[in-house]
């Protein structure tokens, strides 16, 4: 097992098809961070680029103040050399090998002999609860134990860094929770740099604790979950959370969101800055409401769902906005799609941080 | 699961087609003399050319595996100018008459050929009417099925596969034989087949280049069209016995390997 | 089909109509000049000629494959045809053809008999037995008293001539005319006539033939002073 204080800076610009990637990842030590980031936002090219797999544009990947490669200086060491375990999103272990022989494959790359390489293996498959299944073939074997098989794989030869591409997403709902679970122990055990990727807001803030947020190449935001999830700062991040996020210039007591609207917000002062507003605290009304709600608009209700005990309604009015509110409510109002609603919230409710 | 049923029109074609080689094996079981047949079976010189049959076109399946291979991943990973040049002349024996192949090694590998006329000359090395020669000329056209079959194995593989086995810290030459090579299994054994089954029945290219002595260069597609003249029914015979046995083998094979009929 | 025959059936004067020949590999050249000449003075035939080994031509007769005329090699074959019931007629000799031991040119291996053929580092090559000019080949040999084993039993003439053109082989054994139709490529080594075989050409009217009228006609024009003179021009010895 890798010693404490094994950390990672990585500075990578890489091409992949029409996207460019252009991402700064630091890993202090201790930590487990997630990469979280729509679809095609370049995550897996980026996790590939810092196990050596694609060629970086430019930038540089250095692991303990150890650089791996570096543009500048041509410094290259090949992914057979980098002290990396990988666990891939579709797990990638080699159908015509045993169970057993998959884990111990990093093991003899890395020229253990002889009964050690056994001894190991059979050592890691009882780590991850699969020594019954030592000589089964991975064909035979379900999503979840496929996924502690590519774990126990890519941890057997002690790497100092850990990545891990969606690792649950090849599972289905009901064993991805079990999953998840199972992989924070396995991850906290591990005390190496732990990096994954994930496109499931859930699943990073289980698993990880700092969030860094993708989109198209580029570096969204960081921050712990709480921080990323109370302080959004882009409309993909803001839809994972379930919040209402306006951008535009703040002044005086009000933020000038696009169109010319107006939102009127306690903490607005100067500058651009974000609006957030949660959908629990958005208002709905048959009739213009009265009384001390500072912000009250009228629009055209364009999409209803319900989840469970409340309703999600969308508003197209000057600016689109979400509002929730329990089914009783909607029943009362007598709200169907296309239908005319007016909508207020308070000031104090707007949340309001630089941009 | 439902019976899938075929169209009208494709059935009757799909049922030509089949007829088409079905009728000539027909025809070549109807008219060989039976009562010959065992006699001919046991006979020294058809067990000769069968032996040398076998073993000419197992030895140039071996070959062409060893060389062909590599070659194979050489195409499919390697991208260097002139490459789907260098491809289309290394597949030219699939399209050239047999006999120009002949022709061609004579010129290249024959006593006065380029390389020929070294090897006599430095090692004392004659390949035209020794059963090397044999292996050269079956090697020359059905190598090309193996290469092409693997390339397309290569091509169509999960290279993800391998970079797995890169992070895990396997070298290139581990990967090609422990990860590359047991994934394109099937392609591996469909070309080896393939290429076996081109060498066992070549004749163009190894009665021009190896020539014809029974024993030594005489397979038993030779046997077959030199007794055609005196003794039809004989070649008949010879014919049914390549045929049952590449039939067997073929047959045989893909059962044990792709576990299907 | 149908249409066709109707009409060779009118035999009207302008209408031309066909005559297969099948003829020994020997007579290629030969045959073709013949064909040209016979065609010239008969217009309304058109000869189509088929070249093949002499065994492989009555096995093709003997399938059913549609010939009108039918020149061989030797007349082992011929009555081979004959006992199959599908000559018409008696066979006639048009041709006799020798044998003459074929060397590169220049005779770098020095050999001026048949017996030089059994020296070490000669590679002596025959046509296979099966053909007409294995077998005569064996007899000469036999005659000669000349004990060797060939490299390789070729196909054909023509294949022991090429491959002693491209130097695989020092000496075959051919016919005379082969080696006058390679021209300079090789050079020939007469072979004395006691140890000599000669070849007998038969030819005759396939039975069933379509056209044997026709079928008459040209075997008497090969058999005339000017087909004989056109088979001389090529080495072939007079009938």
């Amino acid at each position: 097992m890798a010693g404490i204080g094994v950390s990672l800076q990585a500075d990578v610009r890489v091409k992949a098809g029409a996207l460019e990637i252009d991402m700064r990842i630091d890993v202090a030590e201790g930590e487990v961070v997630a990469l979280l980031g729509p679809n095609g936002a370049g995550k897996t090219t980026l996790l590939r680029a810092l196990a050596g797999l694609v060629q970086l544009e430019s930038g540089r990947v250095a692991l303990d103040g150890v650089v791996l490669e570096d543009t500048r200086s041509g410094r290259y060491v090949p992914t057979e050399e980098r002290s990396i375990g990988f666990v891939f999103q579709d797990y990638l272990l080699f159908p015509h090998l045993s169970v057993l022989d998959n884990v111990a494959f990093g093991l003899r790359s890395r020229g253990v002999r002889g009964p050690e390489v056994q001894r190991r293996a059979a050592a890691w498959l009882e780590r991850v609860g699969l020594a019954d299944r030592a000589h089964s073939k991975p064909s035979a074997l379900s999503g979840g134990e496929r996924q502690r098989v590519a774990l126990a794989r890519a941890l057997a030869p002690d790497p100092h860094v850990l990545l891990l591409d969606e690792p649950l997403a090849a599972l289905d709902a009901t064993t991805r929770a079990a999953m998840r679970r199972d992989l924070k122990s396995h991850l906290s055990g591990f005390r190496g740099v732990r990096l994954l990727v994930t496109h499931d807001p859930l699943e990073a803030a289980v698993l990880a604790d700092r969030l860094i947020v993708m989109e198209r190449g580029k570096h969204v935001q960081t921050g712990t979950p709480a921080e990323v999830t109370s302080r959004p700062r882009s409309p993909y991040v803001a839809d994972l959370v379930g919040v209402n996020l306006f951008r535009g210039v703040a002044q005086r007591g009000s933020v000038r969101v696009a169109a010319g609207a107006a939102v009127a917000a306690a903490g607005a002062e100067s500058g651009e800055v974000f609006a957030v507003i949660h959908p629990r605290a958005v208002a709905l009304h048959r009739s213009r409401p009265e009384g001390s709600p500072r912000n009250v608009w009228h629009g055209r209700a364009t999409g209803i769902e319900l989840y469970g005990d409340r309703a999600r309604v969308r508003v197209e009015g000057e600016v689109p906005i979400v509002a929730e509110v329990t089914p009783a409510a909607l029943a009362e109002l007598k709200l169907g799609e296309g239908g005319e609603v007016w909508l207020s919230f308070k000031a104090t409710d707007v949340g309001v941080y630089p941009a | 699961m439902r019976r899938e049923r075929a169209p009208l029109a494709i059935g009757i074609l799909a049922a030509a087609g089949a007829a088409f080689f079905i009728l000539p094996l027909i025809g070549l079981v109807v008219r060989t003399p039976w009562a010959d047949a065992a006699r001919a079976v046991t006979s020294a010189d058809t067990l000769e050319a069968l032996r040398l049959s076998l073993v000419a076109s197992l030895t140039a399946t071996g070959v062409a595996l060893v060389l062909g291979v590599p070659l194979a991943w050489v195409y499919a990973r390697i991208e260097f100018p002139g490459r789907s040049v260098l491809r289309a002349l290394t597949t030219l024996p699939m399209v050239l008459p047999p006999v120009v192949g002949g022709i061609a090694l004579l010129l290249a590998f024959g006593r006065r050929g380029l390389l020929g006329s070294w090897l006599e000359s430095s090692f004392g090395i004659s390949l035209p009417f020794t059963t090397a020669g044999v292996v050269f000329a079956e090697t020359f056209v059905a190598m090309p099925f193996l290469v092409l079959t693997v390339e397309a194995g290569l091509r169509s593989m999960d290279r993800r596969y391998e970079d797995a086995a890169r992070t895990l810290g396997a070298k290139r030459w581990t990967i090609f034989t422990r990860v590359t090579l047991p994934l394109i299994a099937p392609s591996l054994f469909a070309g080896a087949v393939l290429c076996w089954a081109r060498a066992l029945g070549e004749f163009g290219a190894t009665i021009t280049f190896a020539g014809n002595f029974p024993g030594v260069t005489q397979t038993m597609p030779l046997a077959v069209y030199l007794l055609l003249g005196t003794n039809p029914e004989g070649s008949y015979i010879l014919s049914l016995i390549l045929l049952v046995v590449s039939l067997v083998v073929l047959v045989g094979l893909r059962h044990r390997w792709l576990g299907s009929a | 089909m149908i249409a066709a025959s109707l009409l060779a059936g009118c035999g009207g004067g302008s209408q031309t109509s066909t005559l297969y020949v099948f003829a020994a590999a020997s007579l290629t050249d030969a045959f073709k000049a013949m064909a040209g000449a016979y065609q010239k003075q008969h217009p309304d035939i058109d000869i189509k000629l088929n070249f093949a080994g002499t065994p492989t031509l009555v096995t093709q007769i003997e399938q059913g494959a549609q010939a009108d005329v039918l020149a061989s090699a030797d007349t082992a074959n011929m009555d081979r045809l004959k006992a199959d019931g599908l000559t018409s007629g008696d066979a006639q000799v048009f041709a006799h053809n020798q044998l003459e031991i074929v060397v590169a040119p220049g005779n770098p291996k020095g050999i001026k008999a048949l017996a030089d053929l059994a020296k070490p580092g000669v590679i002596y090559i025959s046509e296979a037995a099966t053909v007409p000019a294995g077998k005569y080949a064996q007899q000469a040999l036999q005659k000669a008293g000349v004990t060797v084993r060939p490299r390789s039993l070729e196909a054909d003439v023509k294949s022991v001539i090429s491959k002693i053109e491209l130097g695989e082989a020092d000496a075959g054994i051919v016919y005379t005319t082969d080696l006058k139709a390679a021209g300079a490529r090789v050079q020939g080594v007469e072979i004395p006539a006691e140890d000599n075989v000669v070849a007998t050409y038969p030819i005759v009217a396939v039975k069933g033939a379509k056209n044997s009228a026709a079928a008459g006609a040209f075997i008497a024009y090969v058999l005339s002073e000017a087909g004989q003179s056109t088979l001389a021009s090529f080495g072939f010895k007079p009938a």
